[in-house]
């Protein structure tokens, strides 16, 4: 305790303490303030000391950011938290500087593309694959839906209106690149290669679900396809993507981060968190918002009142761009440069694409008491990401009726095959109810394990055994 | 045995009229008293019971008021090779440093770390190992706490920073539903075992309402987390060392009333003090005293002053982990003495005093000899010292009269 190095560290303690309690006093001094009740000299003294003390660390800071030196002459604000001019005529911002961030995009709802020197040139089998994806998404979504409604499975939620936000993403990004999902992003993993048995594994919770069975269906997650397990509470990914991505910066391995979230989950204080952490942090991430016009029953108006997600990025500091979501090339062009900037400059990009939840928000939910038929159709027949996809293949000559009467056929089937396949395996085995809670068994869950199982066998005849793994 | 000795608030009631009258004997300040005894009748509408002389020691230790314990350092032991006096804080460091010497994923990060936190647990790691890896974070413990997860799944050695205890709720989230089931959900696929979250933990004296919580328990119902808790610099920096290289999110909670008052021998190289295991400070026939951090030192009064005063052999556990917790150390204790008393910085009720008093009930129900007793915080919460909160003084104190009188009272039911 006497050494001279605790002393010294002691005052240093000392100080940061003394120092924090005037902040805390001069904030309570500025409350007092507003409320009009009269101030004392005491107050007065702490004010000066805490602004003295800002100096101090201004400085500090300064000294890290090489701002401007503190003699110079310049009538420039000195503020540590801001740099720009000082104005003499009173004037609030606009909350919209611009009227409305423009929505880029790439082909028009026919198909064609407008602007030639956007058209990314993607290769026939490849635009092929992206429309085989977007179709059999859809056929599993249909099928998977349907088995719901006959109660084969006990939970789904479709992806109707935005295979090519998952698509065109997907495609643009490197296989090894990590993605944090939200749940409506079947796509993404669908276009890196997971299994239709794997999906189907997972909506039955059966033996073959790599998640063990543990999670609600459409929680999906591959170790393989760096694709992270779905969690179901909202934007909780988010920071976590920040997170990864710093990892992946300091491993120069480039590689970056994409974080999918929907414009609800976008209102979660984890979603700030994210944006703040990774701008401030300069990770090499995508923040990829699928602005689809509802949370549930909640329209976008409802959400927030700036100009959507993409008016944020400024905010943190972070380069944002808003693409039509149902334009398959532009979702691809916008990840493809936002992700060749995110690894080259180590700095965070957010993309805002719109795009429209054309199903129900899932198997609970019924859209019909808070959106108009119309409405729907609208999007389903005029606006469709993969009508507009199959316009373009068709102006080409690389798609026609009859493949399209084949794929329909080859695609079902193969959805069928996986779908009866699951159908018929079996459950989970008990025990994986306790594995995996800490990397290795505590004592007490070792306990209860067994306990369950003495359970089991001396009361079989009440469980349905047989419909397990053994 | 009168069924009355099985009430609470009577007990409650003798322990909070022995401490009245201790403060009576050395505050010396007859507002703060009239303030105590009113405080005890308004809030149990019952007039305090005498207590006899006996059980209330006339200690020499009453101008105690800043420190309500005496630290007891660590016996040295040159086991893992060269010491260097260090108190809490510096131990932390040392851990800290051997980490990033020895891995170099590893990252340390929160609110004002990079200069050496506001505990100067981090001082000089930066300008040691450079500013990607000892960094200040936005000011957001659910950012910090989420980013250290992601840095975690992503492969790196993650230790987070929550500036207080006090201030870890905005990341409850994203502890308890996303780190806490990283594993399970995923089916073993992805994991943040490499996360361990360091938080200054525990009264301080001055910590009034939101530097002094032990929120310990609100985590010890969340599978999936390991919580540990220190009562040295020695077992500070062998545990946290232990919670980094443990395969699962760990919350490492450091009793910051100890960060200057307690000083050890501390190894400097790195050794592991091995999680989820308690330890027996000191044999004893008649009653196991349990507690951790802090409280610990309390205990270890309260054995000499039980021998002392009432010639009870106490055995003296640190429980050390939280979760998953030592259920067969303490057992095997209570067992042998047929009397437990657990106590806790925390409020009591849900504390987790009543964990493991409900699971020594069932596990150790014959070889019980009178009720578990619990002494643990009895503020609704805390407040300001400088108003002259009377609960505060209370707990800062007088805890080991109060664990003495409840030997006495309770498991012993002497008068
Ligand atoms: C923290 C949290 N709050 C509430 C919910 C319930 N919930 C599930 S999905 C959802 C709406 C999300 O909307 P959005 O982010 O726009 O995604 P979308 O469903 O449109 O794809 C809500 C409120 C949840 N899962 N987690
Ligand atoms: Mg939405």
């Amino acid at each position: 305790m006497q050494s001279i190095y605790f002393n010294k560290i002691t005052k240093g303690v000392r100080l940061v303490k003394r120092t924090d309690l005037k902040i805390k006093m001069a904030a309570i001094g500025g409350l007092r303030r507003l409320c009009k009740i009269s101030f004392n000299a005491v107050c007065q003294n702490n004010r000066l000391k805490a602004s003295r003390l800002c100096q101090y660390r201004a400085f500090r800071v300064n000294g890290i950011l090489h701002q401007q030196p503190f003699d110079s002459p310049t009538e420039k604000p000195q503020f540590p938290g801001a740099s720009a001019d000082f104005v003499d005529h009173l004037e609030f911002i606009q909350p919209n500087v611009i009227s409305g961030i423009p929505v880029y995009r790439v082909m028009d709802r026919q198909g064609q593309i407008i602007n030639p020197s956007e058209d990314p040139q993607i290769p026939k089998e490849e635009v092929l694959n992206f429309y085989q994806k977007m179709t059999l998404l859809n056929t599993m979504d249909r099928i998977l839906y349907e088995s719901q409604r006959q109660g084969r499975i006990s939970f789904y939620m479709t992806n109707y209106g935005e295979e090519g936000t998952h698509i065109g993403s997907a495609a643009a990004l490197d296989p090894n690149d990590l993605v944090f999902g939200q749940y409506r992003e079947a796509g993404v993993l669908m276009y890196r290669g997971f299994p239709l048995d794997l999906f189907m594994a997972q909506c039955y919770a059966n033996a073959d679900d790599l998640g063990k069975g543990r999670q609600m269906p459409v929680h999906y997650g591959s170790r393989d396809l760096n694709f992270v397990t779905i969690s179901s509470p909202l934007a909780t990914q988010i920071p976590q993507a920040a997170g990864a991505a710093y990892a992946m910066k300091r491993e120069n391995s480039n590689r970056a981060v994409i974080c999918y979230f929907g414009e609800g989950a976008a209102s979660e204080g984890d979603a700030h968190a994210g944006f703040n952490f990774a701008a401030t942090l300069e990770c090499p991430i995508i923040f990829f918002c699928r602005n689809n016009g509802y949370a549930i029953s909640t329209p976008t108006n409802e959400q927030y009142r700036g100009d959507g997600i993409a008016a944020r990025g400024p905010g943190y500091g972070m380069l944002s761009i808003r693409v039509d979501g149902n334009d398959v090339f532009a979702v691809y062009n916008a990840t493809k440069e936002a992700r060749r900037r995110a690894i080259a400059e180590n700095q965070p990009f957010l993309i805002e694409a719109m795009t429209y939840r054309i199903g129900h928000h899932s198997t609970s939910d019924d859209s019909s008491a808070y959106r108009s038929v119309d409405e729907v159709n609208y999007w389903d027949k005029q606006d469709h990401p993969i009508s507009r996809l199959r316009h373009y293949m068709t102006a080409r000559g690389w798609w026609g009726e009859d493949e399209e009467r084949a794929w329909r056929k080859q695609s079902r089937k193969l959805v069928m095959e996986a779908f009866e396949k699951a159908e018929r395996r079996l459950k989970p085995r008990p025990e994986l109810l306790f594995s995996d809670v800490y990397q290795e068994m505590p004592t007490s869950l070792e306990k209860q394990k067994e306990s369950l199982w003495r359970h089991l066998q001396q009361y079989k005849e009440h469980y349905p055994l047989d419909l397990y793994d053994k | 045995m009168s069924l009355t000795s099985f009430s609470p608030s009577w007990s409650d009631t003798t322990a909070m009229a022995a401490a009245a009258r201790f403060l009576l004997r050395t505050a010396g300040s007859k507002a703060s008293i009239t303030n105590v005894n009113s405080c005890v009748h308004s809030k149990l509408g019952l007039t305090p019971l005498r207590v006899s002389p006996s059980c209330i020691p006339h200690a020499k230790t009453q101008k105690r008021h800043a420190a309500h314990f005496t630290f007891q350092p660590d016996p040295v032991s040159t086991k893992y090779g060269p010491m260097q006096k260090m108190n809490l804080f510096q131990s932390v460091t040392s851990a800290l440093d051997n980490t990033l010497a020895s891995d170099p994923t590893a990252v340390i990060f929160g609110e004002d770390v990079a200069f050496g936190g506001v505990f100067r647990c981090t001082v000089g790691l930066r300008d040691k190992y450079g500013k990607d890896r000892v960094f200040n974070t936005p000011l957001c413990e659910q950012g910090i706490v989420g980013f250290g997860i992601g840095l975690a799944v992503a492969g790196a050695t993650a230790i987070a920073e929550i500036q207080f205890a006090d201030y870890i709720f905005p990341a409850f989230d994203q502890i308890v539903n996303e780190a806490a089931k990283y594993r399970y959900r995923s089916g073993n696929l992805f994991d943040c075992g490499n996360l361990t979250i360091r938080a200054p933990w525990g009264c301080v004296g001055h910590g009034s309402l939101y530097h002094s919580q032990s929120p310990e328990a609100f985590f010890a119902h969340c599978p999936g987390i390991k919580v540990v808790i220190p009562r040295g610099p020695v077992q500070a920096k062998g545990l946290l060392l232990s919670c980094i290289a443990d395969k699962n999110p760990c919350i490492f909670f450091e009793p910051k009333i100890l960060y200057r008052a307690a000083v050890d021998q501390v190894p400097v190289e790195p050794y592991q003090i091995p999680l989820s295991q308690a330890e027996v400070l000191q044999e004893g026939s008649d009653v196991t005293l349990v507690a951790w951090g802090t409280q610990v030192h309390v205990i270890r009064e309260v054995a000499a002053m039980a021998q002392e005063k009432l010639g009870v052999s106490c055995e003296v556990v640190d429980l050390q982990t939280i979760l998953p917790w030592d259920t067969e150390t303490v057992c095997k204790s209570v067992v042998k003495t047929g009397r437990l008393l657990i106590s806790h910085e925390a409020p009591v009720t849900g504390g987790f005093a009543a964990e493991i008093s409900s699971t020594v009930q069932e596990e150790c129900f014959l070889n019980l000899e009178a009720p578990i007793a619990r002494v643990c915080g009895r503020r609704t919460s805390w407040t300001s010292e400088f108003s002259i909160s009377p609960p505060i003084r209370l707990n800062l104190i007088l805890s080991q009269y109060m664990l003495t009188t409840e030997i006495a009272r309770r498991l012993f039911r002497m008068h």
